[in-house]
């Protein structure tokens, strides 16, 4: 739920108590008023017909309303002596209404001559149905324009309040490490949004240090090792060329070097990845697709002819696109190179060259492979016991990244599908 | 043939150049800017072999000073660092070559020879032992005065061989001279080992007065019989 809904939620709903519990006072406030001032009227009406009927009697044989609000009736002064002003409310039948009317009577005592009267005088009331019904519209307006003004005020003023702090939430989703140099910015004097901004900040430029940190270490490890590695190699190169050494104690050398020559691969294609993710390549030129494809598979043709496997290349469109010539031979070389290591004597490694995509199937594992996991870097495949980097792939997918391509793969009619897409942007 | 090797890692200069020594090369070595400085103002190197990042200085500001004096053509960068701006300025600056290490004495050995053969090319590019005579432009192979037809892997083989007699060529190292680095896993070199066959059946084929020796498992080694 949206903070503007939400804060609305609350407002209406307590609008609507408050609202409602004011009415109520208002209308006993209000009905109390009424009666206060009706019964006013009524105690002055009854001075001024006491007052007349000293001097007019006519006023004391008056012993029904009709067409005035009064009636005097004798009584006895046992009667009238014990009695007190009585204010009652009551219906009345009304001609003008044809129905029965609420009024208020006042029934008092008096005095006159030596006689004793009682008077009553009635008064019409307002009609409470009615005082209730315009009341409750009323409320009922009042609430709804109020509830009607918190939207539109909170649509207005709220949305814009709340501006930078949804322009900043926008930017904080798009922040990627790595490609953003710029810090998320806000634009208010909004304190609030402003600790936001400055704690957020914080918190990426502390990740954004970690990050290039920890890519400068890749690079920085691989770069020194280069030259240990080269001692290492040249001196075991040197060593085995002496051939006076025994064969067994050669052997254990040979060994030694072609695990120092595993771990020159796997520093060089850690460079390579460290330096895609460095953008350290500029070079763009147009790249025949095609081309590369050919050249490839004519410098693996004779390793699967070895294997026994057949490539066969299927060009639908000329592919061309714009990137580093390099990484252009290495997203194809190294999609080749997988399906031709993980392939079966006597299989096939099919590549398609359909409109911008490259499409490289190969037969092998009968299982579909975790599309998540071989993209990863060091993922190996658990069929056999493998040397290679376990990078191949996660170049792939880095060179890819970079250029905005999209890699795929999938797994259908026992074949694995690793597909390019490139788009140009 | 004079060749100034300059590295400031002592266990790698002394290893390049006992490497080079077999080669029948005049080897001297510097190691730093100043000493590296002094020697080229003063001698001529049939080829120069220079690390970038050196004590006192930059490998690149020694190429500088060899474009000045001309004597850049002849020259090849080793260095760690396998940066494509590096590659560009020392290639502009007229080196002929770029090594990034670490790299296998057969490749340097192939590399170096290659400038040497380029400085005094007079026509003729072969390379020529026993009865073998390899025409590096025609890529051709005669042997007795008789052409053995070689499929373009092969040839490049026999090629790099042939830069390195008597020398030990690692399988990784023929496989990463002939193939790139496509066949780079260790797994595979059976594969190598396939085509060395192939390659010496075909020598045997001609009597030729060379061959193909296997090296405890680690590698081959090209030897006149």
């Amino acid at each position: 739920m949206k903070l503007l809904n939400k804060s609305l939620k609350y407002l209406s709903i307590s609008i609507f108590l408050i609202v409602s519990v004011w009415s109520v006072i208002f209308y006993i406030n209000m009905l109390d008023e009424i009666h206060d001032s009706i019964d006013d009227g009524l105690e002055n009406y009854k001075l001024l017909i006491v007052q007349k009927a000293v001097d007019d009697s006519t006023v004391l044989k008056k012993n029904h309303f009709d067409e005035s609000n009064y009636a005097v009736r004798e009584i006895s002064e046992s009667i009238a002596l014990s009695m007190k002003d009585r204010y009652v409310d009551t219906l009345m039948y009304m001609q003008d209404e044809d129905d029965l009317e609420p009024v208020r009577i006042l029934t008092t005592a008096f005095e006159n001559h030596g006689h004793f009267y009682e008077l009553k005088i009635i008064n019409s009331m307002v009609e409470e149905d009615d005082l209730i019904e315009d009341l409750f519209w009323s409320v009922f307006w009042l609430y709804f324009i109020l509830v009607a003004s918190i939207i539109i005020i909170n649509n207005i003023l709220l949305r814009n309040l709340w501006k930078p702090f949804y322009d900043f939430l926008n930017q904080i989703t798009t922040f990627r490490l790595g490609r953003n140099k710029e810090l998320p910015e806000i634009t208010t004097d909004v304190k609030e949004f402003n600790s936001l901004k400055n704690a957020v900040n914080t918190l990426l430029q502390h990740s954004l240090e970690t990050y290039e940190h920890q890519k400068q270490f890749i690079e920085n490890a691989s770069h020194e090792l280069q030259t240990p590695l080269a001692v290492a190699t040249s001196k075991l190169e040197l060593l085995l060329e002496k051939g006076s050494i025994a064969a067994t104690e050669a052997e254990s050398l040979a060994q030694v070097l072609e695990i120092i020559e595993r771990l020159v691969r796997l520093n060089k294609s850690l460079l390579l990845l460290t330096k895609i993710e460095n953008k350290q390549f500029f070079d763009k030129q147009r790249i025949s697709i095609n081309g590369i494809v050919a050249q490839t598979v004519n410098d693996l043709e004779e390793f699967a002819e070895f294997k026994d496997i057949k490539i066969i290349v299927n060009e639908v469109s000329d592919l061309s696109v714009q990137m580093d010539l390099s990484l252009a031979n290495i997203i194809v070389s190294n999609l080749v190179k997988n399906a031709l290591f993980h392939n079966v004597t006597n299989g096939v490694v099919t590549i398609d060259i359909i409109a911008n995509r490259i499409k490289v199937s190969n037969t092998g594992k009968m299982e579909e492979l975790n599309a998540y996991k071989i993209f990863g870097r060091f993922y190996k495949s658990t069929d056999k016991e493998s040397t290679g980097t376990g990078l191949g792939l996660a170049i792939v997918k880095a060179i890819c990244g970079m250029y905005g391509f999209v890699v795929s793969y999938h797994f259908e009619n026992k074949q694995h599908y690793f597909e390019v897409q490139f788009n140009e942007g | 043939m004079k060749i100034l090797l300059v590295e400031d890692e002592k266990e790698l200069l002394e290893a390049i150049s006992v490497s080079l020594i077999k080669e029948y090369f005049i080897v001297e070595t510097a190691v730093d800017y100043p000493t590296a400085l002094e020697k080229i103002l003063v001698y001529n190197y049939d080829c120069i072999l220079l690390d970038i990042m050196l004590p006192g200085g930059s490998g690149l500001q020694l190429l500088e000073q060899l474009k000045q004096l001309r004597k850049s053509e002849n020259v090849i960068i080793i260095s760690a660092k396998d940066s494509l701006d590096d590659k560009l300025i020392g290639l502009e600056l007229g080196a002929d070559d770029y090594l990034t290490k670490p790299f296998h004495m057969a490749e340097l050995n192939a590399r170096v020879k290659a400038v040497l053969r380029r400085k005094k090319l007079d026509g003729k590019n072969t390379i020529e032992t026993t009865n073998l005579v390899l025409d590096l432009n025609e890529r051709q192979l005669f042997v007795d005065g008789e052409e053995v037809v070689l499929n373009r892997k092969e040839f490049d083989v026999l090629n790099y061989f042939l830069l390195n007699v008597n020398r030990l060529i690692t399988k990784s190292s023929l496989a990463e001279h002939v193939w790139g680095d496509n066949i780079d896993q260790t797994d595979n070199f059976d594969f190598i080992y396939y085509q060395i066959k192939n390659l010496r059946k075909k020598l045997q084929a001609v009597n030729a007065a060379i061959e193909i020796e296997s090296v405890y498992g680690v590698g081959y080694k090209m030897v006149e019989r």
